[in-house]
């Protein structure tokens, strides 16, 4: 009888649980789409900061001092030790390689430019424009392209393994060079395959493939420093303790959380004689951008959860409200209030499983097109989610219902069937 | 009580003032059903608002953060320190009266500190490059630097972590010479930042210039605006000191660009949904109470009331609702803002009063919306089926 009762329910009031559906479908969706926001917001953000540019570096442990003003490095070329090309690739055997978004090695050389009579000393920088390295089974690709995006080329980008250059635009502008043009670096002739401006100290360099720069040099398979991108989660005051001072199971959360110290270290660890810092004009604040903005987020994912329940709790009293009579009837006829009140929760807990259903994958749908249109990735939206989307639905269904329905039951049958309130 | 509308309240005892409300004239009367309306449906008027306060709080709330987050994010990524670099053409020194250009161009609006770097050598000749600059501006510009104390007098300096070792392992004080000339510093703290600084050495400006002679050669600014005020500033900076080449720093002004944008649209997204959740909650709580009042319609409309009166009673009725929901839910909309503001950016978010008369003709529109779809389902039913109560 009261399987029947519900379901005679649901089939001749179409019209009134359609609209108490659709109001949870809507509230459900967007609850679910804001909370697979907030849930993505960090990681989506931390992408973008990363075009501000790498936020660790590698350098040899034993290095002598950096004599550097400008970009123009004034010590001696050969002075100071190197980290060697074929540890690169270790980089993404770390424990946190999936954070790692890029990494880009540097070899400073001081060079003779000559181009058409003009002869100027300049820097020449080799390094990775994208480079297909493998370590592994994993393929990717590292280089400049990735770690530094503001750099602008207008040209081509060389191949790394061509013998093709990059010229700072104002360098280009004082040789006169421009692209397809061939300059000559210590009697070696290159081609300049396109300007690069990067409103900083490459502007007045040469950018050319890594090997180039270790030919020149002489030392083949030397790196100077590598520049490394890697998502990181804001510094705390755990991150900042000494890793040497921790052990046991302390040590294993220092080292298993993407602080920006924790994945230096494991970069010091990885690539021998280095040693790996933060930069922390980078590191440092992107931490509080990122902190900021998730918070808002938050904030406004609860907002949003708090209208989505009040739209759901409304639309439940109203379509309650409009029973009285049906209520009037039942009590009439016998029923108890907990026998009115069961069949109401449970037409509740029905409409609220159906419409989280379909407001879960209307959410899920929606959350997928803003993370395409905003960030153009894929937020997507664990299926573990589901449940729990579906438990706030139910409760939410119910404690808007809870009023209406008492009021409801507690009616004297006789005003409820006259239509009096 | 019987739902027979603010009449039904007229006794026998208020005859005498039912007389003389007769000759008053028309509008009073409109007031008092107006007023009765919600007296007496107290509960579901108060419902009805409550919906609308919220609706309107939640979008003063939204609208108000999403006008003023872009101001509080610019100023997170002023910490990231310089956005415009001036350097002297053909890394000549600059005009002495450099900085003071600067600093009238910026009127307040950022800060900027100079820097002149020269090589020098220490005792074993080791070179290493030393730079004098404004100790309390930099302070202010590079707030990631992890300095362990601050030099506060003459001839102190401010070791980088990796320059240390070399020239005063034990923290004595030592000599730097530059050109034949010698300075005697001593260590009063070190600094690390992971980049170039590390292997510097810091002196304040006036030791500098009284020690090598040299000018400034670099001046960073950490100008605060939007793209088009930065490029102004710019542009003034480089009429100030015509000796030099003004650069933005790229991959700062990229970034914030890109980040402020990105979040700018994700609250925009958010506020969409938001606020059409809190309005379909408003619509059809008020439709509901519209409609549960179809009896006093029909009473009205047995009583011959014109369709252009029901109309207007019940228009009336949710304009005052939408009016009175919005100004209440507009001030709790504000304190929600200045929360969150306070809570998440620890600087209240400014009150727009240019949001007010957005969120009240919303509110409005929504209100008289709710009102005229159940009007225009009642206005074809004959009075007599809705009192029968079919």
């Amino acid at each position: 009888m009261f399987v029947r009762l519900v379901y005679e329910s649901f089939r001749r009031q179409k019209r009134r649980k359609l609209l108490a559906g659709a109001a949870i479908t809507l509230g459900v969706t967007v609850a679910t789409a804001m909370i697979a926001v907030a849930t993505d917001i960090g990681d989506k953000i931390n992408r973008e900061l990363r075009t501000i540019g790498a936020n660790l570096v590698v350098t040899p442990q034993e290095d002598s001092l950096d004599v550097e003003i400008g970009g123009v490095n004034l010590k001696p070329p050969t002075d100071g030790a190197f980290l060697s090309e074929a540890d690169l690739p270790k980089i993404k055997g770390i424990f946190w390689h999936n954070n790692i978004t890029g990494f880009a090695p540097m070899l400073p050389v001081n060079v003779e430019v000559e181009h058409e009579g003009k002869r100027l000393d300049v820097t020449l920088l080799g390094t990775y424009f994208a480079k297909p390295v493998s370590y592994g089974k994993e393929e990717f690709s590292a280089g400049v392209r990735s770690t530094h995006p503001w750099w602008k080329v207008s040209g081509a980008w060389p191949e790394d393994s061509s013998r093709n250059v990059l010229l700072g635009e104002r360098l280009a502008a004082r040789l006169g060079g421009k692209a397809r043009d061939e300059i000559t670096v210590v009697g070696n002739p290159l081609k300049v395959s396109g300007i690069l401006s990067t409103g900083g100290a490459e502007d007045d360099q040469i950018v050319a493939p890594l090997f180039l720069a270790q030919e020149i040099l002489g030392r083949p398979g030397a790196v100077r420093r590598v520049y490394v991108s890697a998502l990181t989660k804001p510094e705390d005051a755990f991150a900042r303790r000494d890793p040497k001072s921790l052990s046991g199971p302390i040590y294993d959360r220092w080292y298993c959380s993407p602080y920006p110290q924790s994945i230096a270290f494991q970069l010091a660890e990885a690539i021998p004689h280095s040693h790996a810092e933060q930069i922390r004009q980078v590191s440092q604040n992107e931490g509080a951008v990122l902190t900021r903005i998730e918070g808002l987020i938050f904030l406004i994912t609860l907002a949003a959860l708090f209208a989505s329940a009040l739209a759901v709790s409304a639309a439940m009293a109203t379509t309650i409200f409009e029973r009285r009579a049906e209520v009037g009837l039942m009590k009439a006829l016998g029923a108890g209030k907990v026998a009115v009140a069961s069949i109401f929760f449970a037409e509740a807990t029905l409409l609220a499983l159906l419409g989280g259903l379909a407001g879960f994958a209307v959410g899920g749908a929606l959350a997928h097109e803003i993370g395409h249109s905003i960030f153009n990735s894929d937020i997507s939206i664990p299926p573990v989610l589901l449940p729990v989307i579906l438990a706030i639905a139910v409760i939410v269904t119910f404690a808007g219902s809870a009023m209406a329905i008492r009021r409801a039951v507690a009616l004297d049958p006789v005003f409820a069937l006259r239509g009096e309130l | 009580m019987s739902a027979l509308g603010p009449n039904a309240s007229i006794s026998h005892s208020e005859r005498d003032l039912a007389a003389s409300r007769a000759n008053a004239p028309h509008t009073s009367m409109f007031l008092r059903m107006l007023v009765r309306a919600a007296i007496l449906r107290r509960g579901r008027a108060a419902s009805a608002l409550f919906a609308m306060v919220v609706a309107a709080a939640v979008a003063t709330a939204m609208l108000n953060l999403y006008v003023d987050v872009q101001a509080k994010l610019r100023r997170e990524f002023r910490n990231y320190g310089a956005n415009i670099i001036v350097v002297g053409k053909g890394g000549a020194s600059m005009p002495p009266d450099a900085l003071a250009n600067v600093d009238s161009a910026l009127a307040g609006r950022g800060i900027a500190a100079p820097f002149g770097l020269v090589v020098g050598r220490t005792t074993d000749g080791q070179p290493i490059v030393v730079a004098g600059t404004d100790f309390d501006r930099v302070k202010q510009l590079d707030k990631w630097w992890s300095v362990s104390n601050w030099p506060s007098t003459s001839k102190q300096a401010l070791i980088g972590v990796r320059a240390l070792p070399e020239v005063a392992p034990k923290s004595q004080s030592f000599e730097l010479s530059f050109q034949g000339r010698t300075l005697h510093v001593t260590p009063a703290g070190t600094v690390q930042t992971g980049a170039a600084e590390d292997s510097r050495i810091y002196i304040s400006l006036a030791d500098f210039m009284a020690w090598t002679g040299v000018q400034p050669s670099t001046i960073e600014i950490a100008a605060s605006g939007s793209p088009e005020e930065v490029a102004g500033i710019m542009n003034q900076v480089a009429h100030a000191i015509p000796a030099s080449d003004v650069r933005p720093v790229r991959q700062i002004m990229e970034g914030e660009a890109r980040v402020l944008g990105k979040t700018r649209a994700t609250l925009l997204a958010a506020a969409a949904l938001i606020i059409l959740t809190a309005a379909l909650c408003v619509l059809s709580t008020l439709i509901g109470w519209v409609f549960d009042r179809r009896r006093d319609f029909a009473i009205m409309k047995a009583l011959g009331a014109s369709g252009r009166l029901l109309n207007g009673f019940f228009a009336a009725e949710a304009a005052v609702l939408g009016a009175t929901g919005a100004l209440i839910g507009f001030l709790v909309g504000i304190g929600i803002a200045a929360w969150i503001g306070r809570v998440n950016f620890h600087a209240p978010v400014m009150p727009r009063l240019s949001v007010l008369p957005v969120v009240l003709a919303g509110s409005m529109a929504v209100t008289l919306l709710s009102a005229i779809l159940p009007m225009a389902m009642l206005r074809r039913v004959q009075p007599a089926v809705i009192l029968r109560g079919e």
